[in-house]
């Protein structure tokens, strides 16, 4: 290094990087476009060929071909049906939770808690994220047991609690993917000046108008942004479904039996939670939140 | 394509007139399958160093690796597969030398050419020992040519808790019919090959349907056994593959009846959980080694079926995994290797007569059926995502 101190050799590089733009644009998008073009759009395009192959049905291997087999499959079999509708409903409810737990949480935090519950809550909404996914699932599993800790804890009262289903799906996906609702929420509560609740107040309102007249249309752009982690979470998911749905079916249920029995249908069928998310996302662009964000 | 389609009409043909003259022993002499001509090893040459394995859980352990890698110096590289047709996507990329197939896989490679036939002078453990019931099964034995080499088997019992049904079921009806007691408290398992479950139950109680193999099924029969799996659909709680998730579902009570394997039982480790064959019989699960016909470390291949079928190995893996031996000479080696035979009735033929093994379904009836055409794999793979709805 020190041997180079002559004028302008100081730093080649940068030198050379001032006098080439294209090179430099290069240098700064080359590897993300890398990662989104190459890895991230060439595989989803992988994905989508597969769809239009079919399996053999004597060997039941995969052979390259085109047949729109596999997506007619997808509206007219009625076990395909009901199964993309669930899954859209789970995810639909698992959102609606997630807000409706987020909604008064976020408020407490942001404008009533004292700084240490707020911070004591925010460690607890994140908390969960440090554990393994699949431990979070298996211990939903056991507390929904027949003699699992609800039943248990609830037997004093006489009350037993639901089998594995539908419901216990949904409060489990909640329980997954809430934090990605709760911090947005938080964050855009805590950004609302102190001074339109005082000015709300003063012309009258109570604390319901109040939330629903100046709080909500205010966070809608971090519900959306939240919404799109929990309703696409949700779309994909399988595995809460096969160890706490009991005989619940989800989109992700028919990927992964399929994967290895049948890729192409498996492969047809990934497009439907990608369908729905676009369509997802369109609406949510139309309210304008997006640009918001 | 034609040739080949031509070919298979003359095969059929003289297979017919053969047939006709001669009725030799077992079930797989009634029915020729078209398979590819891949040809079988000749004679046995330099170990090449290395195999690689596709195996079921507690199928390769170093308990015995170890002295099989010192006398061949074939290294083992082992690759665990949780289904079977994980293990048949696994085979297929070329890059394994040998698998532990169940049935189920077993003549799915075959008919597509994935694996190759056996040359059994070459595999001299593979003799009188191996138990009556797992030699010439259809699954693995095709034409008359050998394909695999039996590892062991278990059957699909019906596991209850007892403490609820009071005393064993006598019938697979406490998770087929509507009426069931246990309601919303069955488990079923949880892929297409399940359906030959719902067939072995109709064979015994709708008799009309002519159903004499689970797994050769015409389009009705098929019909049939999907429709009463939808029916048991609404009285199911939950469908299992992962054998922990079954297992906590009967120690946890939310199972009373449903099937299992002897050996979830045994982990289960409750006295209150047990396990019965009913009266229609059942299904069962028939490992076998299967040699790719793409490998490049055939000797070591043979090697290693030849070592594993060694009355200690085979019984080292059955005790390892939990199930029958296929080496029944091992089961006289100790105390504790007859206890182990005795529990999973490995030498007890007439148990296993009433258990119908994993085959996959092809278009050829393998019952020997020539009149019509069965349903494939691939059709019990599109019915069964039906079912769950």
């Amino acid at each position: 290094m020190s041997t180079n101190t002559t004028k302008g050799g100081t730093k080649p590089i940068s030198a050379y990087l001032y006098k080439h733009a294209r090179v430099r644009l290069i240098g700064l998008i080359g590897l993300p476009m890398f990662w989104i073009v190459g890895v991230y759009i060439f595989s989803l395009f992988l994905l989508l060929i597969t769809a239009f192959w079919f399996v053999d049905p004597f060997t039941s291997k995969v052979i390259v071909g085109f047949t729109l087999e596999n997506f007619i499959s997808i509206f007219t079999v009625p076990a395909y049906i009901s199964t993309s509708i669930r899954t859209l409903l789970i995810a639909l409810a698992v959102t609606g939770v997630s807000v409706i737990f987020a909604v008064p949480l976020g408020i407490y935090m942001a404008k009533i808690a004292r700084p240490w519950v707020r911070n004591a809550l925010a460690v607890a909404i994140t908390l969960p994220l440090w554990a393994g996914y699949l431990v979070k699932i298996i211990a939903m599993r056991l507390v929904f047991t027949e003699q699992g800790f609800f039943n248990w804890a609830l037997a004093p009262l006489g009350i037993s609690g639901p089998t594995f289903s539908i419901p216990i799906v949904i409060l489990t996906l909640t329980y997954l993917w809430f934090p990605y609702m709760a911090l947005p929420v938080f964050t855009a509560i805590r950004q609302i000046p102190p001074n339109l609740f005082d000015a709300s107040s003063d012309m009258g309102a109570k604390g319901f108008t109040t939330i629903y007249r100046i709080v909500l249309p205010l966070i809608v752009p971090a519900i959306i942004a939240g919404s799109v982690f929990t309703f696409s979470l949700s779309l994909g998911d399988y595995l809460v479904a096969k160890f706490t749905g009991g005989s619940t079916q989800m989109i992700g249920s028919i990927i992964a039996s399929n994967i290895n029995l049948n890729p192409p249908v498996a492969a047809a069928f990934s497009m439907v939670p990608i369908a729905f998310v676009v369509i997802y996302l369109m609406v949510a662009r139309r309210t304008g939140s997006l640009e918001r964000m | 394509m034609i040739r080949k389609k031509l070919s298979a009409f003359s095969l059929l043909a003289v297979s017919v007139l053969i047939l006709s003259g001669c009725s030799s022993s077992g079930d797989t002499s009634g029915v020729e399958i078209e398979v590819p001509d891949i040809p079988m090893h000749e004679s046995m040459g330099d170990f090449e160093g290395e195999i690689n394995i596709v195996n079921w859980a507690g199928f390769v352990d170093p308990k015995w690796t170890d002295k099989f890698e010192a006398d061949t110096g074939c290294m083992v590289k082992s690759r665990t597969a949780g289904t079977s047709d994980e293990m048949v996507t696994l085979m297929r990329t070329g890059q394994y030398d040998i698998v532990s197939a169940s049935g189920d896989a077993a003549l799915r490679l075959i008919v597509g050419g994935d694996v190759q036939p056996l040359n059994v002078d070459l595999i001299p453990n593979f003799g009188d020992e191996i138990a009556p019931g797992m030699r010439n099964n259809i699954y693995d034995t095709v034409n008359g040519k050998p394909y695999g080499v039996p590892i062991g088997r278990g059957a699909n019992l019906l596991q209850y808790n007892d403490d609820v049904t009071k005393g064993a079921p006598t019938s697979w009806d406490v998770v087929w019919e509507t009426n069931s007691p246990y309601k919303g408290k069955i488990t079923a398992y949880d892929a297409p090959i399940y359906i030959a479950d719902a067939a072995v139950y109709l064979m015994y109680h709708k008799p009309e349907l002519g159903i004499t193999n689970p797994y050769a099924l015409d389009q009705t029969q098929l019909d049939a056994a999907i429709a009463l799996l939808k029916q048991q659909n609404t009285i199911v709680g939950e469908y299992w593959s992962d054998a922990v998730a079954q297992i906590t579902s009967f120690v946890g009570g939310n199972t009373v009846v449903g099937t299992s394997w002897e050996i979830l039982r045994k982990f289960a480790g409750k006295p209150n959980i047990k396990t019965t064959l009913p009266k229609e019989g059942s299904t069962g699960w028939y490992d076998s080694w299967l040699v790719s016909s793409k490998t490049k470390n055939v000797n070591c291949a043979y090697a290693w079926m030849d070592y594993t079928s060694t009355a200690s190995v085979n019984g080292a893996i059955a005790m390892n995994f939990g199930m029958a031996p296929a080496n029944i000479a091992f089961c006289s080696s100790s105390a504790e290797a007859q206890a182990h035979c005795d529990e999973f009735a490995a030498e007890d033929e007439e148990f296993f007569k009433q258990v119908w093994p994993w085959t996959t379904p092809i278009e050829t009836c393998v019952d020997g059926r020539k009149d019509v055409k069965c349903t494939s794999f691939q059709e019990w793979t599109n019915a069964w995502a039906t079912i769950k709805g």
